[in-house]
């Protein structure tokens, strides 16, 4: 048997691994006490107070400092539960960041905005994705796992039905129960799954539950391989949902559709950068690949190729089909769910190139996707939730005139939508660049290949929503859409993000992605 | 990284992207100013391009690439660096530079740009968004040709991509616009994202080979892996991509002769190389005038610079291989060019494949891989560049008027406007090959390269015998003959050109079907005087560019016959 791996005993280091979580927990308590205390007529404040407050702790998880050990053993805290490295601060910030943005963004939806238990749950939903990515430990993944679920599936079906009749909000209430039913059970359905998995890890790694210690003791290659294969198709289905990967993508439309827009941008960025934070994690750490496993034996047993191949053709698979299918969309909510299948397409192009590039820039491309992603479907949604107060629809044709409707809104849909299709100036262009690039780097050119001409099927469909924006006309051009404060600061920070990231700031996140990325492939 | 700068460049670039966003922050009723910003801004980057061309050190870039020219080895010298570290980890710097081939490129983005500013003096529909995607488009142009850094290249190659899009889809010919953007937008950002993966695998082929011998790296290199582009070409001379049997697809296959034709035609693409070419005239036709102008007169130069740099410089070994059956695309886009835009009706249409035509003599120079051949090229993509923009102002001018392009029904519009006449006579007549204008210096040369044919260095060349056999299978030298055939090209021009200029500018004017045929604009004016005067200029005195080309193509013939 090889030495046990050690943890960090440092109770200073554990505490600030989890400070943001302690934040949001507190934050969630202030905001269910204004909730409660605070007159009708200050409501307001509750949303401010969250979205702000969550903006706060983002800034505070970007100060902190992880534990700079080199080792693994260093950085795991808390009786290894957490790890603290470069991958879980970028994370940690990225989550927390949107998470007060998508507050920002419930105070305009009208079904949401005096709500406490609204935000209150997002703040949790947030927590629970912080924690995901950081989590070292099969108990901690599933605890956070189901924290940020849990809290989604309540957000999906949040719209209530109205008191007083009304057609429109009725059918708009059971549309958003039919997809807060439909995602628990889907969601408890691939949970199974998934916890099944984890404890065939704990039993055949020898009664385990640090992921690098199951890591290490099945490298030494004491157990068949078959059942192994078992344990990592099981997980990969629970993590494969959370992350709409095809075949496990049907609940994604519907959910996406059906569920408030605040929550569906939320559902569509946290839940899917978190999930693939911790796949990234748990892939490398429990299957590793040959230069990650530091047992001295001639004779060990490596599965990262039968992942790294897995995650090649599921890659290929969830790109291609999210895209197409995209194409006959209509819906615009639907459309994003279709293109947000594809994205998570080719952010796999980005885990499958993990195990073979040795200098983390699998890692570092999937980080910095996710966090230019995060930043620009919030930016959509953000754009999508005005325009469908206006004119009370979600359909690619009414968008017509929009521009000149609202030269700005028309402005913040365009970047969002060239970034999602990779085009500079916006990050998109960076994002995609670098996951083609670790694609080649690890050898996998054909998906590459593949990656390329799935990103033009994507322009196709962006490109014809832009169209419809700026050539179409409709009868309601001479109207403007007004801009309210806390979207016109929303939907301002996330175009200079994405803008920004695609510029300026390429080189200090790409470089902070860099640094997750080697974290990784310590011993 | 050392870094310099010089600024110029920098300027060159900063002009039109913060005119662009200023213009966005402009009220949209103040129309005027709106105009006179954009104008400024293309004025301003006008004259510091004029600036660049006009104090090329030609003779100094000839010294300093004395060791590519002789022998096809060291680093390119590029004038006017501008050099900062952008993203370290990535081996990407933000690097301008010009040379001999760029600097005219960027002369003539801003002569058509400035000029399709003024020839769009007359949009009333959205002035503000028109004005500042217009200004994205041309900053992506100049990106392009100034970048020596290929991350930032291509960068701003996509730039460039989607303001067309734009800008044809919203201000375009209402018929074909929708249609026409789709169709460009994708053939050219295929082309380009198959030629990025090829970039790709090239950038790591390079870093993995400076990893395994460090002291080859040069000494402008700060680690193995870098998308400087001199970087890459250093280590395709050094032979990074020459390792036989590359995916296992037979002794002959190598990086260089894999991604050669990927990268090459995947650029070319915007050069409107056959059969690639389709998007094109359906764009030139859709776009509105200004854009038009930008789209045949530099765009497709883009394709055709970037296919040269990123193509046959960095892939020398792949040139020679792919080069002498691309030459017969080429051919293809010279004669049946042509020949199409002679059955034209549409006014515009003939223009849209006469540049297809053109844009093939440039391929076709390109394919000669000598260096008459190739400053053919060179004078040819600036000569073509000024004519069509001047070509489109036209055609848009006799358009906005008369609300018609149906060739037939035209007629005796020398009458009312005459010096749009003279104006599109005399790039008719550059078009043909007429001494003394611009289209000759640069036509002959091509024609004179084809038919020398490939260089002795390449066929003879001692060291490399099997270089000779790998070029024909027969042996014998087929360049002649595709000479007189695309020579044939010249004479269909000359047809469809003649055809045009009687229909439309001579015979009788119908008073009734064009009652009122409103005078031209200043601006517009400035325009035609300022491309027609390049046009003459360049004719009487090509010493003016042809030096400069030369300069630069040296190196690459270098490169190509360099015997390692």
């Amino acid at each position: 048997m090889p030495e046990l791996m050690q943890f960090n005993t440092d109770d200073t280091r554990g505490f600030l691994a989890i400070l943001p979580e302690i934040l949001m927990t507190i934050l969630v308590l202030i905001v269910i006490y204004m909730d409660l205390f605070l007159p009708p007529s200050r409501r307001k404040s509750v949303g401010y107070m969250a979205g702000v407050g969550m903006l706060v702790i983002g800034g505070l998880a970007w100060l902190i400092v992880p534990a700079d050990g080199l080792k693994v053993s260093e950085q795991l805290v808390l009786g290894g539960m957490v790890r603290s490295d470069d991958l879980a601060k970028i994370f940690k910030v990225m989550v927390a960041l949107v998470g007060g943005l998508t507050c920002l963004m419930g105070m305009g939806d009208i079904r949401l905005r005096y709500k406490g238990e609204f935000y209150a749950l997002i703040i949790i939903a947030t927590m629970g994705a912080s924690l995901l990515s950081s989590a070292a430990d099969l108990v901690m993944v599933f605890i956070s796992l189901e924290t940020l679920s849990i809290s989604l599936y309540v957000l999906s079906g949040f719209v209530r039905r109205p008191e007083t009749p009304n057609p429109t909000e009725e059918a708009f209430a059971s549309r958003s129960a039919e997809s807060g039913m439909k995602y628990f059970l889907f969601g408890a359905f691939t949970s199974a799954f998934l916890l099944y998995g984890l404890s065939l890890l704990y039993g055949f790694s020898g009664g385990h539950t640090n992921i690098y210690r199951i890591g290490q003791a099945l490298a030494a290659g004491e157990q068949d391989t078959a059942p192994i294969i078992l344990a990592l198709m099981m997980v990969v289905v629970g993590f494969g949902f959370k992350i709409s990967v095809v075949p496990f993508h049907f609940w994604t439309p519907d959910v996406y559709e059906g569920a408030p827009t605040p929550v569906t941008s939320f559902i569509s960025v946290v839940s899917k950068a978190a999930s693939f934070a911790v796949l990234t994690r748990f892939l490398l750490a429990v299957f590793p690949p040959e230069q990650l496993i530091s047992v001295p034996l001639d004779q060990y047993k490596e599965f990262s190729e039968i992942w790294v191949q897995l995650f090649s053709i599921l890659a290929v698979i969830t790109m291609t089909l999210g895209n197409i299918v995209a194409l006959s969309q209509r819906n615009i909510k639907r459309l994003i769910a279709y293109s947000s299948i594809a994205q998570a397409g080719y952010t796999l192009m980005g885990v499958a190139a993990i195990a073979t590039t040795k200098s983390g820039d699998g890692a570092a491309a999937v980080a910095y996707y996710m966090f230019m992603y995060v930043f620009t479907n919030t930016l959509f949604f953000a754009c999508i939730i005005l325009f469908t107060n206006a004119t009370g629809s979600e359909t690619i044709a009414d968008m017509a005139g929009l521009s000149r409707r609202n030269p700005w809104l028309a402005m913040g849909i365009t970047i969002a939508l060239l970034s999602l299709a990779g085009i500079p100036p916006t990050a998109g262009f960076v994002g995609k660049f670098l996951l083609f690039r670790a694609a080649v780097d690890s050898g996998l050119t054909w998906l590459a290949v593949f990656g390329v001409l799935n990103a033009i099927i994507g322009l196709y469909y962006y490109l014809v929503v832009i169209k419809v924006i700026y050539v179409d006309r409709s009868p309601d051009d001479e109207k403007p859409i007004d801009l309210p404060a806390p979207y016109g600061f929303v939907m301002a920070t996330s175009t200079v993000a994405v803008v920004l990231l695609g510029t300026f700031l390429i080189g200090p996140i790409v470089n902070w992605a860099s640094e997750a990325g080697l974290d990784l492939f310590r011993l | 990284m050392e870094t310099q700068f010089s600024g110029i460049l920098t300027g060159i670039l900063a002009f039109p992207f913060v005119a662009a966003i200023i213009i966005l922050f402009i009220d949209k009723e103040q129309k005027e100013v709106i105009r006179t910003i954009a104008a400024f801004a293309t004025g301003a980057s006008l004259i510091l391009a004029a600036l660049v061309f006009f104090t090329y050190d030609t003779e100094a870039a000839r010294t300093a690439n004395a060791g590519l020219i002789d022998s096809g080895s060291g680093l390119l010298t590029f004038q006017f660096v501008d050099k900062v570290t952008w993203i370290k980890e990535l081996g990407v710097s933000y690097q301008l530079g010009v040379d001999g081939l760029a600097a005219p490129m960027v002369l003539l983005t801003g002569l058509a740009s400035f000029a399709g500013v003024m020839i769009s003096w007359g949009i009333e529909d959205r002035v503000r968004e028109f004005m500042a995607f217009f200004l994205l488009l041309v900053a992506g142009v100049y990106g392009v040709f100034l970048s020596t850094d290929i991350f930032l290249l291509l960068f701003f190659y996509e730039l460039a991509i989607f303001p067309m899009y734009f800008l044809i889809a919203g201000w375009g010919w209402v018929e074909l616009r929708e249609y026409a953007s789709m169709k460009l937008t994708l053939y050219i950002l295929i082309g380009s994202v198959i030629a990025l993966v090829g970039i790709l695998v090239l950038y790591f082929e390079a870093g993995s080979f400076f990893t395994e011998n460090p002291d080859l790296l040069p000494a402008t290199s700060e680690s193995a892996y870098s998308f400087d582009f001199n970087h890459i070409q250093y280590a395709a001379q050094q032979g990074a991509f020459d390792d036989p049997q590359y995916l296992g697809l037979g002794k002959e296959v190598t990086v260089a002769t894999f991604w050669f034709p990927f990268i090459f035609l995947g650029f070319a693409v915007l050069a409107g190389i056959f059969p690639f070419h389709n998007w094109s005239p359906d764009g030139h036709v859709a776009a509105p005038t200004a854009v038009s102008m930008i789209h045949a007169g530099v765009l497709m130069k883009l394709g055709a610079l970037t296919a040269i740099r990123l193509g046959v410089q960095l892939l020398p070994d792949g040139a020679r291989v792919h080069l002498p059956w691309i030459i017969f695309l080429a051919l293809v886009n010279v004669v049946y060019g042509a020949f199409i835009a002679f059955r034209q009706r549409d006014f515009k249409y003939v223009i849209g494949f006469s540049s297809v035509s053109h844009m093939g003599l440039v391929s076709l120079g390109v394919a000669t891989m000598n260096t008459t051949g190739m400053t053919g090229a060179g004078l040819q993509m600036f000569s073509h560049g000024v004519m069509t923009a001047l070509f489109f102002a036209c055609v848009g001018m006799v358009y906005d008027r008369a609300h018609t392009r149906d060739i037939p029904s035209l007629g005796g519009f020398i009458k009312k406007m005459p010096l749009v006449a003279i104006a599109f006579i005399i790039g008719g007549l550059v078009s043909m090959g007429m001494p003394g204008l611009s289209g000759f210096v640069a036509e002959f040369p091509i024609f004179v390269g084809v038919w020398r044919g490939i260089p002795e260095l390449i066929w003879n060349n001692e060291n490399h015998p099997e270089w000779a056999t790998s070029l024909t299978s027969g042996g014998a030298n087929y360049y002649g003959l595709i000479g007189i055939a695309a020579a044939l090209g010249i004479i269909l021009t000359a047809a469809y050109v003649l055809r045009v200029v009687g229909q439309v500018f001579f015979g009788e004017f119908d008073e009734e079907k064009f009652p009122d045929i409103p005078p031209i604009r200043i601006q517009d004016r400035v325009a035609i005087y300022m491309l027609t005067a390049w046009l003459i200029v360049l004719g009487v005195y090509p010493k003016l560019m042809s030096d400069m080309i030369e300069s630069a193509v040296q190196p690459v013939v270098g490169l190509l016959t360099g015997s390692k």
